[in-house]
């Protein structure tokens, strides 16, 4: 049996006790994000990341991914609705919205919101009732792990 | 009349590019006038018609000096229900194929409007996601009217209340709040997209399901609630009598950057001799997304694409993949050296087909000067959907069909032209 084996069972073996963590926060601390969305949760690992996929009760699926270490380094979601980004990006949540809101006023209208800073990156993009989001800090990211792997 | 007089006052204290599109050359006049584009005048006129002008918008001129691009504005007149004196005509609002329903800047609005009450006595207020921020204030009734359209006993959202000035964070968790004319850059949004209602069932059922957008929010203090389909901000044009199965956006071509252009927002599809579908491809879309699908250099982007003029630019992919580097001083616009030439296909999820050419220009090149309104070729990256903004529709005919109305060529939802 390998190793991804054996990490994918251990993964497995948490299910009932779902540890989830807002982007940046430590996965071993923080189990509010599946409890805050009342879903379903479903755990993949390989040699670098861990994958927390949670179908939340409003028909969002929000992504986390959490490195080695237990730090969650990107969050993704997709649905009719915006998950609590404030409990998603915990942290970096008051840096997203200043950003946000800088953002709208330099772009001379609507579009989708593309942040790109030196310690955060967050992209939303869709329209009523059908959005997709991303959030990742660049320096949290594993050696060898591009953040076009967010998906 | 009191129309008239608040018309003017409109008229006086706005912006002069906006005057074209707040009707006061013409009070009353429901055709639209001729385009001032290159592209020639693709203007139509009827009672099903209304004007909409691609401008600066009404925050350019002092004391906001911040200039809209691409966006296209019209004005509607809201009355008290039942009421043909307590009326008021707003421009600059911002038609919007990417959303449902009338939203309106409390600082916009001078005439009192019934509020909504929930169940439990307090008045209902909205929290409304779009995807660059979030709308919140009371849900209030008007008589809306377009051109010769009207939409009777209407909810719409008035934005940045006073009265409802505490966001509950359980909203704000969902964005940075859009509540003030520099945030949203018009005075309301009209929107006129494939929905019907901006929320939907999700919003009718109690418990962990429901999304939250909808509040009761009596002097204890706000708490989600449920929020009957009838009662929820809806589409306008499904309340009109008649032409109520969706809408034409009709705009002329562009080249380059322009000051503004006039075009033309047509309700109806097939109902009348002016709104046909005539040789247009009908592009069903997935209604679960409200999506169709896009190819892009042999990739399929499989119900990630949408048509929406509340978008400034079409939002496409990334530099990686395009080639072509975002603007050192703005990351969500695309700085290509010379303007680069495009080809894609969009595939309606009937099979239809067709494809698309488009440029993209460098940005900060098309807007050099703070007097440009309308910009063909503004593109930016996009994370993970095709976003066909206002600069697509630039010399098409567009039509929108909504979610469950009849048209000539079957139930909507669909895009055609």
């Amino acid at each position: 049996m390998n190793s991804r084996i054996l990490r994918g069972l251990f993964a497995l073996l948490l299910l009932p006790f779902p540890v989830l963590a807002s982007l940046g926060g430590d996965v071993t601390t923080v189990q509010a994000d599946q409890a805050k969305m009342q879903g379903s949760l479903r755990t993949s690992s390989n040699n670098s990341y861990t994958l927390h996929e949670i179908q939340s009760s409003t028909g969002v699926a929000v992504r986390e991914y959490v490195s080695t270490s237990g730090k969650v380094f990107a969050v993704t979601w997709q649905g009719p609705f915006h998950p609590d980004l404030r409990q998603l990006l915990g942290t970096y949540f008051d840096q997203f919205e200043q950003a946000e809101q800088a953002q709208r006023t330099q772009r001379r209208g609507h579009g989708p919101v593309l942040i790109q800073q030196a310690g955060l990156v967050v992209q939303i993009s869709g329209h009523m009732r059908a959005f997709v989001g991303k959030a990742y800090v660049p320096q949290m990211l594993p050696a060898g792990f591009h953040a076009e792997d967010i998906r | 009349m009191k129309i008239a007089r608040l018309q003017k006052f409109l008229c006086l204290s706005l912006a002069a590019t906006l005057a074209a599109i707040t009707g006061c050359s013409g009070a009353g006049s429901s055709t639209s006038t001729g385009g001032s584009s290159s592209g020639g005048g693709s203007t139509s006129s009827g009672s099903n018609v209304a004007a909409i002008s691609v401008n600066t918008g009404p925050t350019a001129g002092p004391p906001l000096n911040s200039p809209y691009v691409d966006g296209a504005f019209t004005s509607v007149t809201l009355c008290a229900p039942g009421s043909t004196t307590n009326c008021q005509t707003i421009g600059g609002i911002l038609v919007d194929t990417g959303s449902p329903g009338l939203r309106i800047l409390s600082s916009a609005l001078t005439i009192s409007l019934p509020q909504q009450t929930a169940s439990n006595g307090g008045p209902v207020v909205e929290c409304l996601p779009f995807v660059d921020g979030i709308t919140w204030g009371p849900v209030q009734t008007a008589d809306m009217t377009i051109a010769g359209e009207q939409a009777k006993s209407l909810p719409i959202q008035v934005i940045g209340s006073s009265t409802f000035s505490n966001i509950p964070s359980s909203c704000t968790s969902l964005g940075s709040p859009e509540d003030d004319i520099s945030d949203l850059g018009a005075n309301g949004i009209l929107g006129v997209g494939n929905l019907v209602q901006d929320c939907g069932p999700a919003c009718t059922v109690s418990g962990p399901a429901n999304p939250g957008l909808y509040y009761a929010c009596p002097a204890a203090g706000c708490e989600v609630t449920v929020e009957s389909l009838s009662n929820q901000v809806v589409n306008p044009i499904v309340l009109f009598p008649t032409d109520n199965n969706g809408v034409i956006i009709e705009l002329p071509s562009v080249t380059g950057a322009e000051t503004s252009i006039s075009g033309s927002m047509i309700f109806g599809i097939g109902t009348q001799t002016n709104n046909g579908l005539g040789n247009a491809t009908v592009y069903t879309i997935d209604p679960s997304s409200g999506n169709f699908t896009t190819v892009f250099d042999n990739v399929t982007y499989q119900d990630a694409a949408f048509l929406d003029t509340g978008s400034n630019a079409i939002y496409f992919l990334d530099s990686n993949t395009t080639g072509m580097p975002t603007c050192s001083d703005a990351t969500f616009w695309y700085c290509p050296t010379t303007t680069q030439n495009f080809s894609a296909t969009n595939q309606g999820t009937n099979g239809a087909s067709g494809p698309i050419t488009f440029s993209v220009a460098n940005a900060d090149t098309l807007l050099a000067s703070e007097t440009i309104g309308v910009a063909n070729g503004l593109g930016g990256p996009d994370a993970g959907t095709f976003d066909w903004g206002l600069p697509f529709f630039f010399g098409r005919t567009v039509y929108t069909a909504i979610e469950g109305q009849n048209t000539p060529a079957g139930t909507g939802p669909y895009w055609a032209y």
